[in-house]
């Protein structure tokens, strides 16, 4: 789920290192140690290269200082490495072997709305839509990766996102991650995807609560009304009713609550009736988000049986939609692009993909709100809509678009 | 009629699914079925025979229907019985907190001469009906002994701003106390306005307290309810009507008005009246059994059926209006459409299940008497002191509130025990009025073929559920309106375009 990924050669690296991009060199050398210095004037002077936590070049390794000093990590010889911005959090990772190539890899990246933690692989649910495929191997590095991030990331940062596999099997680590952003970002959004399951134990729900993370939201889906048809889609028997309570627990402890709702073929039929349950059993939750499917991951292997057209379920969505929207619940649709959804409810929509895997076809290019819409994944090139047409400028389109 | 069979279901294994309790009526040519948590569906009377003797398949849209709205379960776990408690909390929502509304006697004295009012007392003597300072202290005290976190402190008479000087004695005493209890306090002096002094004005502009104020209608329905000396008690609420709008602000200021047999004829005059007033909303209540309402019973009295013709006639202009775009809310609908079309449930007094007499309500007499319910303490000052709850001058809080005299009270409270209520389809849209029982039929429990509110509350409950079934979409707009207490056109967006 990372955005930038650079390779290159390295020298002396032994272990990951973590750190924060800065573009020109720092003079107070104690604060360099949590950076990672971008060296675009090479060669650079010895005095200028200490105490980094890792030195990135373009160049090759011809144009660096030969030195008795112990320099920090290098990576050199790599490329796009424009691409990382001052305050980007990296991972500069040792390759493979003696051989493979270094990596540096953005977590955060300060000019995207879209950057997520990826806390752990495992899950105990298997979405058939699954976009992020769970591992079982052990990867609690990753954990002990995000919390040194997390100290690094840019105290404005608006918001944060945190994901899986399923992030509260981590259990006690899963709170240290809260802790650590309520702790090191109290102004940041942190919004965490989960399926909601742990927490049908009351205890779970109520630690979480107490730790008082100014700024929290959990994103828990539900597929269905039917427990049946949910648990067929998460491919685990009684997770509706451990969601169901899960989301209830955490309504208690006041801990917010966002529904999202994948739309695919044996989702959208009971859509209405889904906003309808919500409404009914979770008129606490804060947001509920009606999602397009995204072609990665499981959904490759699924796709005979999960899709859909999201131009023919139009009247579903909008029912639904409108449901909600009615009493007064937050809804938005994410991942549709405007020319598959009515015009009534393109004011729900969201431009909701992330930055680095947002794309827009050939066809997208003469159309009026292309600026103001969502587009597709990059996965959906070759499986879209067939429905994806530009819109002219024109009167019939002006009232629409001011609801944009 | 209900249908139980919980446990029924849980012992036949043989069978494929189990009914959730639920309670059903022949509706139409339709069955209505409803559960505690206020979900409803409609069957056709074949499959609701199919569904409740299991053969209903599970594949059916009806079986989808019936399980996400909890009437069937494919099995009753722990889980789905967790579920179902918090579902029916939310139901219930509003008997936490206790006691909320608090109502103070402050003087029976009044300058109006209403037909219908029990209470009005035209002496001039002061100690004898005004409520004194002793008393409106103890009671302040009682009040701030109530766990609610947000409470209103109501002032009503006679004309409570005959004996201004109490109103003033309280607010101050319970801003006082509040410092300490830091609840949310909203005050609201019920008032005809006729005394309204400037000084009364800045008063309430300065402790943020409410008017409610009464109009029954036009000039002539108006006047001929609510006689004053002068005759002219529909020109002096409306000048000072608009003068404590003006003080206030609009929203501060609201009006209730009161059916008599004069009024029956005259639903759309009365509405048009508060709509040319400025007013949002009206609330058409039926003439009160007590007090010299039942004294006069013949002049101004009506029976329950004449009321509610009132009722639909004034209810359709109304949703005319709406129609119109003007956006106008009919009360005592809004109160049961939200039990209908949201998880949730007003706390309203006379229709809720416990009743809210002396639970969400009590009422401090000028006498230090504490009453049950407003109607309480009309049928007191008819001689029947059956729903007096205690004294604030001789008994503690837990003697008034907790004591036998309210717990008595509380078994005739609940629809859920109530003969004739108990297997009823509309009880959880419904609520329980043991005062209103024993002054119409001396039995807090009541009998409920014969009964008013029964007959009310089902013939509206109903008339309302047609409306819904209509599918007419516009009218579930207004009502989904009416329910957030938003304008339409705050619901309305671009008609739906359809792909071409």
């Amino acid at each position: 789920m990372n955005k930038f990924v650079a390779t290159g050669s390295s020298i002396a690296l032994e272990t990951p290192v973590i750190g924060r991009i800065t573009r020109s060199p720092l003079r107070d050398e104690n604060s360099r140690t949590e950076h990672v210095l971008v060296a675009t004037n090479t060669p650079i002077h010895h005095d200028d290269m200490r105490g980094y936590g890792a030195i990135l070049t373009a160049d090759s390794t011809e144009s660096l200082p030969p030195g008795k000093e112990p320099f920090p990590p290098i990576v050199h010889s790599l490329q796009k490495l424009e691409n990382f911005c001052e305050g980007d959090v990296v991972v500069v990772r040792p390759g493979r072997g003696k051989t493979g190539p270094s990596t540096v890899r953005a977590i955060y990246c300060i000019n995207s709305r879209f950057s997520n933690l990826l806390l752990t692989e495992q899950c105990n649910s298997r979405c058939l839509m699954c976009s992020q495929p769970p591992k079982v191997e052990d990867d609690s590095y990753l954990v002990d990766e995000a919390l040194k991030v997390i100290k690094l990331i840019n105290k404005d940062a608006e918001v944060l996102g945190m994901t899986g596999g399923e992030p509260t099997l981590l259990k006690d680590r899963f709170f240290s991650l809260i802790q650590a952003c309520r702790d090191n970002l109290p102004k940041t959004y942190l919004h965490v995807l989960t399926n909601g399951r742990f927490f049908v134990y009351k205890d779970f729900a109520r630690k979480l609560a107490e730790i008082g993370h100014p700024d929290l939201m959990l994103g828990i889906p539900i597929y269905s009304d039917i427990a049946d048809e949910h648990d067929y889609v998460v491919q685990a028997k009684g997770a509706f009713e451990q969601t169901l309570k899960g989301i209830y627990n955490l309504g208690s402890y006041g801990v917010n609550v966002e529904v999202r709702v994948v739309i695919h073929a044996l989702t959208y039929e009971r859509l209405p009736q889904l906003a309808r349950f919500i409404f009914q059993n979770l008129p606490f939750v804060r947001h509920i988000a009606l999602m397009g499917l995204e072609i990665t991951g499981y959904t490759k292997k699924n796709l005979k049986e999960l899709w859909i057209d999201p131009y023919d379920y139009q009247a579903q969505l909008v029912e639904a939609v409108e449901f909600l929207a009615d009493r007064g619940m937050n809804v938005s649709v994410y991942n549709h692009q405007l020319c598959v959804i009515p015009k009534s409810i393109w004011s729900y929509a969201r431009q909701s993909i992330s930055d680095w895997k947002n794309i827009y076809l050939d066809e997208c290019q003469p159309c009026a709100v292309l600026k103001k819409c969502g587009g597709l994944f990059k996965s959906a090139e070759n499986v879209h809509s067939s429905h994806i047409r530009a819109f002219r400028e024109g009167p019939a389109l002006a009232t629409a678009q001011a609801s944009l | 009629m209900t249908l139980n069979l919980l446990n029924q279901g849980i012992a036949n294994k043989s069978e494929r699914y189990t009914l959730l309790p639920f309670r059903f009526m022949q509706f139409g040519n339709e069955m209505l079925l409803v559960n505690d948590f206020g979900e409803y569906t409609f069957l056709p009377g074949e499959v609701f025979r199919e569904f409740v003797n299991h053969k209903l398949d599970e594949t059916a849209n009806h079986y989808k229907e019936l399980e996400s709205l909890h009437f069937l379960a494919k099995a009753v776990t722990p889980m789905l019985i967790d579920l179902l408690a918090m579902r029916y909390k939310m139901r219930k929502i509003f008997l936490a907190g206790f006691t909320k509304l608090h109502i103070l006697v402050v003087t029976l004295r009044c300058d109006h001469s209403c037909q219908y009012c029990q209470v009005s007392r035209q002496s001039p003597d002061k100690v004898k009906f005004d409520m004194s300072s002793e008393t409106a202290l103890r009671s302040v005290d009682l009040i701030f002994r109530s766990p609610a976190p947000a409470i209103t402190i109501e002032f009503q008479g006679g004309e409570p701003l005959l004996n201004f000087d109490t109103i003033k004695l309280v607010v101050n005493r319970a801003e006082e106390l509040n410092k300490l209890a830091g609840k949310k306090i909203d005050f609201v002096i019920c008032t005809n306005l006729a005394p309204l002094t400037e000084e009364a004005l800045s008063f309430c502009k300065e402790h943020d307290i409410s008017i409610s104020t009464s109009l029954d209608g036009p000039e002539f329905i108006h006047n001929a309810n609510r006689p004053n000396q002068k005759k002219d008690s529909y020109r002096v609420t409306l000048e000072n009507l608009a003068r404590a709008r003006q003080t206030l602000g609009i929203g501060k200021v609201a009006a209730l008005m009161t059916t008599t047999r004069l009024s029956l004829d005259y639903p759309i005059e009365i509405i048009d009246e508060y709509v040319r007033q400025g007013f949002k909303s009206i609330f058409l209540r039926s003439l009160s059994p007590y007090g010299f309402a039942v004294r006069t019973h013949k002049k101004i009295g009506h029976d329950m059926s004449l009321f509610l013709d009132f009722y639909k006639k004034g209810f359709e202009y109304i949703i005319a209006l709406n129609r119109q775009g003007i956006d106008f809310v009919e009360c005592y609908a809004r109160i049961i459409l939200t039990k209908i079309l949201t998880p949730f449930s007003p706390g309203f007094v006379d229709l809720q299940s416990p009743a809210g007499i002396g639970i969400n309500v009590a009422v401090y007499n000028y006498d230090g008497k504490v009453y049950a319910s407003d109607e309480s303490r009309m049928l007191a000052e008819m001689g029947d002191d059956t729903f007096q709850i205690g004294d604030v001058n001789a008994n503690s809080y837990e003697e008034i509130f907790g004591g036998p005299k309210l717990q008595n009270l509380m078994a005739a409270s609940c629809n859920e025990t109530l003969p004739g209520c108990s297997d009823c389809a509309l009880q959880p849209y419904c609520g329980a009025d043991p005062v209103y029982h024993y002054a119409t039929q001396k039995d807090i429990f009541g009998h409920r073929p014969t009964s008013g509110y029964c007959e009310k509350n089902m013939t509206i409950i109903k008339y309302l559920f047609e409306k819904i079934r209509s599918g007419d979409k516009e009218l579930l707009k207004i009502f989904l309106a009416w329910v957030r207490y938003k304008n339409i056109s705050e619901l309305t967006r671009e008609p739906v375009l359809q792909p071409s």
